[in-house]
C-alpha cells in the first residue's frame, strides 16, 4: 500500500504545479515509512522539503501556503503526533472558509500514519481519527487497500476542502494488489462491500477492514452470511450504504481500533439507531479498543486491538441474541 | 547531582526581582528603542524623516484609526457595535507597520489589529459589520489580502510564513506581515513560526506589538524577557525595537525590513514598544489589575498628537487643514456606518454556510432539519 501512496503523490506532483509536499523527513529520507521516496529527487526542494520539527509549525505553514493558493500536502509523522497542531486544525484549518465566507478555502491534504499490530514504541500506535471527524469543516479519509489509498488519494489532493488521510501502519506493507497506472480516482463519500451477506452487518475502515474480513471468513465457515462495509471516508460518511445493508440483514457489529468512549463506531452506531431501529434484531455491537491510552507492552498489544476472533465472537453475540 | 527546587528559578517574582525587572525594562526603553520622532514632536533623526507627503499619509490613517476606535466606544454604548478591543493609544504600533506594505501583501491580525486593517484598506463599513457579528464583515474583500482578526493567539504566526513562502515559490516579491502581541510572544506558535521562517527563508515581517498587557497580566509577569526583539537572535533573524507610539519610526522600521524580505533577505521580527492605555475589551475593567497612576505617563505619549505637533510646527499642516482633515474622516466614517446599517441580519441555514465547497449528506439533512425547527 506505501507504493501506492508514493505513486499518487507522484502523479499529483507531476499533474499540478502547487502541489507541495513537506514534513518530517519526507525529502532526502523519503519519509520513515518511505511513501516520500525518490520525490524530493524527481521535483526538487522547493516542492518536496522537510520542515523544522514541529507539527503546529507544520500545519499552520500549510494553512498559510493553501490561503495563498498552493495545495498543500502535509505529513505528520504518525497520528499520534498530530495532537500539538491540533489547535491549528481546531482554531483554523476546519473553520477558514466559514469564518471567511469562502473568500479563502483550504485545499489542504494531512497524511498520518495511525494504528497498532506492528508493535511500535510508545504514542505511535494512536487512532485519534474521531476527532478530526468530530470537527466541523474537515474530511477524514481512511483506506484500507492499495488501490484505494492510491484512488482516494487523488481524490484528497484534487478536493478544496481539507482533509485528512490516515493510513493503517499495519497495511503499509502487508497487502498487496495491482493498482491502476493512470490518474483513476476514488470518490470521497462512497463506502465499498468487501463481502456480501444477509445475516450480519460489519461496519469497518483502514486497519480494522482486513480483521473483519478474517472474521467474516471464519463466520461464513460456520454458515453465517456476513456483509462487511469499508467506509473508506468518515467524513462525508456514506450513510445509505450501511443503512441498506442492516435493513436487508438487521444485525450490525462495528468495529474500530480507538478507544471506546466517544469513538466514531459510537457516531455509526447512532445513525444506525436513529435511521433504522425497527429493522435491528439485535442490539447493535461494538467491537473496539478500551478507554486507556494504546498499550506500548508488545507482549500483550493484541489484547487492546480487536482481533478477527473478537470480532467473530461479536457475530455470534449478535446471531444469538 | 539533583536540582532541589530552590535551586530553580522561582515561577513568580519577587517584589525585589519584580523592581529590578521594571528598571531593567525601562533602562532597556531608554537605551534600545528606534525613534525618529520624540514624544514631544521634536525630531531625533533628521536623516531618516519620510517627504512631508509621507508623514501627512501616516497621520491621516491615525486619525481614521482613532476615529474608528472613538465612535466604536460610543456605538458599542448604543446598543450598535458588539464587544471590541479598543487599540486607541496604539495607533503608531498598528499604521505605520501596515502602511509598509502594498496591496499585493498579506496581513494578518489579530482582534486588536483593527487599526491595522482599515490602513491596508479593509473597507470601514465591513469592518463595524465584522465587530457586529455580521457574516458581512466575514466575507473579506477579494481585492486584499487581509485575513479576518484572529481570535486565538499567535495561530496567524505559522500562516504567515505559509502565505509567505508561497509567494516566494510562486516568484513574486510579495510579503506576509503578522501581528502579535506581547502575551502571544508566549505561545509556542510564535517560537515555531520564527524558527520556521528563518529555517525555510520566508519572506515575513513579524510585528511584536509589546503593549504592556495581556488581558490583566503585565509583561514583566509574562516574561523574565525583557528585550522581546532579541528573541530573534535565537532563530538566527534580525530583530528590531522600535518605539511603538512614533509613527515614523514604525513606519521606517517595518518598510525596511518589508524591503528587505522582498529582496530575498529573510525575515524580521520588529517589536514595537507601545501600551493598552485602554481596557482589553470595551466589557473589561482595567481598575482591577492597574492604576490610573501607571497608564498616566503612557497617555502623555500619545502618537497621534506627537505627530500632530511636529506636522503643526513645521507647517506641513495647520489648525484649519487639520479640523478639515478631520472632518473629512469623521464624514468617511458616517457614510460606512450608513452602509454597514443596510447589511440585512444573517438567515438560519446561514450556520450551515461554507463548511464545504460541497455540503456534506450529513450536512444537506441538518438543513432540512433546522429549516423545519426554525418553522415550527
Amino acid at each position: 500500500m506505501v507504493a501506492a501512496i508514493n505513486d499518487a503523490l507522484d502523479m499529483a506532483l507531476a499533474r499540478d504545479p502547487d502541489v507541495h509536499i513537506f514534513g518530517e523527513d519526507v525529502g532526502v529520507m523519503g519519509g520513515v515509512f518511505r511513501a516520500t521516496d525518490g520525490l524530493q529527487a524527481k521535483y526538487g526542494v522547493d516542492r518536496v522539503f522537510d520542515t523544522p520539527l514541529a507539527e503546529a509549525g507544520i500545519v499552520g505553514m500549510g494553512i498559510g501556503m493553501g490561503l495563498a493558493g498552493l495545495k498543500p500536502v502535509a505529513e505528520i509523522q504518525f497520528a499520534g503526533f498530530l495532537y500539538p497542531a491540533l489547535d491549528q486544525i481546531l482554531s483554523h484549518l476546519g473553520r477558514f472558509r466559514h469564518r471567511t465566507r469562502s473568500r479563502y478555502h483550504l485545499p489542504m491534504v494531512i497524511r498520518a500514519p495511525y494504528g497498532g499490530g506492528v508493535h511500535t514504541p510508545e504514542q505511535h500506535a494512536d487512532s485519534p481519527e474521531a476527532i478530526l471527524a468530530h470537527t466541523p469543516g474537515v474530511k477524514v479519509v481512511i483506506p484500507s487497500t492499495p488501490a484505494d489509498a492510491r484512488g482516494l488519494l487523488l481524490s484528497a489532493i484534487a478536493d478544496p476542502d481539507p482533509v485528512f488521510f490516515f493510513e493503517a501502519i499495519k497495511l503499509y506493507r502487508s497487502v498487496k494488489e495491482e493498482v491502476p497506472t493512470d490518474y483513476v480516482t476514488v470518490p470521497l463519500g462512497k463506502a465499498r462491500h468487501v463481502t456480501r451477506g444477509d445475516d450480519v452487518t460489519v461496519v469497518c475502515y483502514g486497519g480494522m477492514v482486513e480483521v473483519a474480513t478474517r472474521a467474516a471468513e471464519a463466520a461464513g465457515a460456520a454458515g453465517i452470511g456476513v456483509e462487511v462495509i469499508d467506509l473508506r471516508t468518515l467524513v462525508p460518511m456514506d450513510t445509505d450504504t450501511v443503512l441498506e445493508s442492516v435493513e436487508k440483514t438487521g444485525r450490525v457489529v462495528v468495529v474500530t481500533e480507538a478507544p471506546r468512549t466517544g469513538g466514531f463506531h459510537s457516531e455509526i452506531s447512532a445513525t444506525i439507531a436513529e435511521e433504522a431501529i425497527e429493522f435491528l434484531r439485535a442490539p447493535i455491537v461494538r467491537v473496539t479498543g478500551y478507554d486507556a491510552p494504546y498499550p506500548p507492552f508488545t507482549a500483550i498489544e493484541d489484547v487492546y486491538r480487536p482481533s478477527a476472533v473478537r470480532v467473530a465472537r461479536a457475530i455470534r453475540k449478535v446471531m444469538a441474541y | 547531582m539533583t536540582l532541589s527546587s530552590d535551586s530553580l528559578p522561582q515561577a513568580g517574582l519577587s517584589a525585589e526581582g519584580a523592581a529590578a525587572s521594571e528598571a531593567a525594562y525601562d533602562a532597556g526603553q531608554a537605551a534600545g528603542l528606534f525613534q525618529i520622532l520624540a514624544p514631544d514632536g521634536e525630531v531625533v533623526r533628521p536623516d531618516l524623516m519620510p517627504d512631508a507627503d509621507t508623514q501627512l499619509r501616516l497621520y491621516h490613517q491615525m486619525r481614521r484609526a482613532r476615529h474608528f476606535d472613538e465612535r466604536g466606544w460610543v456605538l458599542y454604548r448604543q446598543g450598535r457595535l458588539g464587544v471590541f478591543p479598543p487599540f486607541g493609544g496604539m495607533e503608531a504600533s498598528q499604521v505605520g507597520t501596515a502602511a509598509a506594505l502594498t496591496a499585493d501583501d498579506w496581513l494578518f491580525p489579530t482582534y486588536r489589529d483593527t487599526g491595522a486593517a482599515l490602513t491596508l484598506g479593509l473597507p470601514i463599513a465591513r469592518t463595524l459589520a465584522y465587530w457586529r457579528t455580521s457574516p458581512h464583515g466575514w466575507a473579506m474583500p477579494e481585492n486584499l489580502k487581509v485575513l479576518p482578526f484572529y481570535i486565538p493567539i499567535a495561530t496567524q504566526y505559522p500562516q504567515a510564513v505559509g502565505a509567505a513562502l508561497a509567494e516566494k515559490r510562486k516568484g513574486t516579491r510579495n510579503v506576509a506581515l503578522a501581528y502579535i502581541g506581547d502575551g502571544g510572544s508566549s505561545e509556542g506558535d510564535f517560537h515555531e513560526a520564527l524558527n520556521f521562517a528563518g529555517a525555510l527563508d520566508a519572506p515575513c515581517v513579524f510585528i511584536l506589538q509589546n503593549n504592556g498587557w495581556a488581558i490583566s497580566v503585565p509583561t514583566r509577569s509574562q516574561t523574565r524577557a525583557v528585550d522581546l526583539s532579541r528573541r530573534a537572535a535565537g532563530y538566527g533573524l534580525p530583530g528590531v525595537r522600535v518605539d511603538g507610539n512614533d509613527v515614523l519610526a514604525t513606519w521606517h522600521v517595518t518598510a525596511q525590513a518589508v524591503e528587505r524580505a522582498r529582496n530575498g533577505g529573510g525575515p524580521t521580527l520588529i517589536e514595537t514598544v507601545t501600551y493598552r492605555v485602554k481596557p482589553h475589551t470595551v466589557a473589561d475593567d482595567p481598575s482591577r489589575y492597574r492604576t490610573e497612576e501607571e497608564s498616566a505617563p503612557w497617555r502623555e505619549k500619545d502618537p497621534v498628537t506627537r505627530l500632530r505637533a511636529h506636522l503643526l510646527r513645521t507647517g506641513v499642516l495647520n489648525e484649519e487643514s487639520d479640523a478639515a482633515l478631520l472632518a473629512e474622516v469623521a464624514a468617511e466614517f458616517e457614510a460606512a456606518l450608513q452602509e454597514a446599517d443596510t447589511y440585512p441580519d444573517p438567515t438560519p441555514a446561514e450556520i450551515l454556510d461554507h463548511v464545504f465547497a460541497e455540503p456534506t449528506p450529513q450536512l444537506r439533512r441538518q438543513r432540512e432539519e433546522l429549516l423545519a425547527e426554525v418553522e415550527a
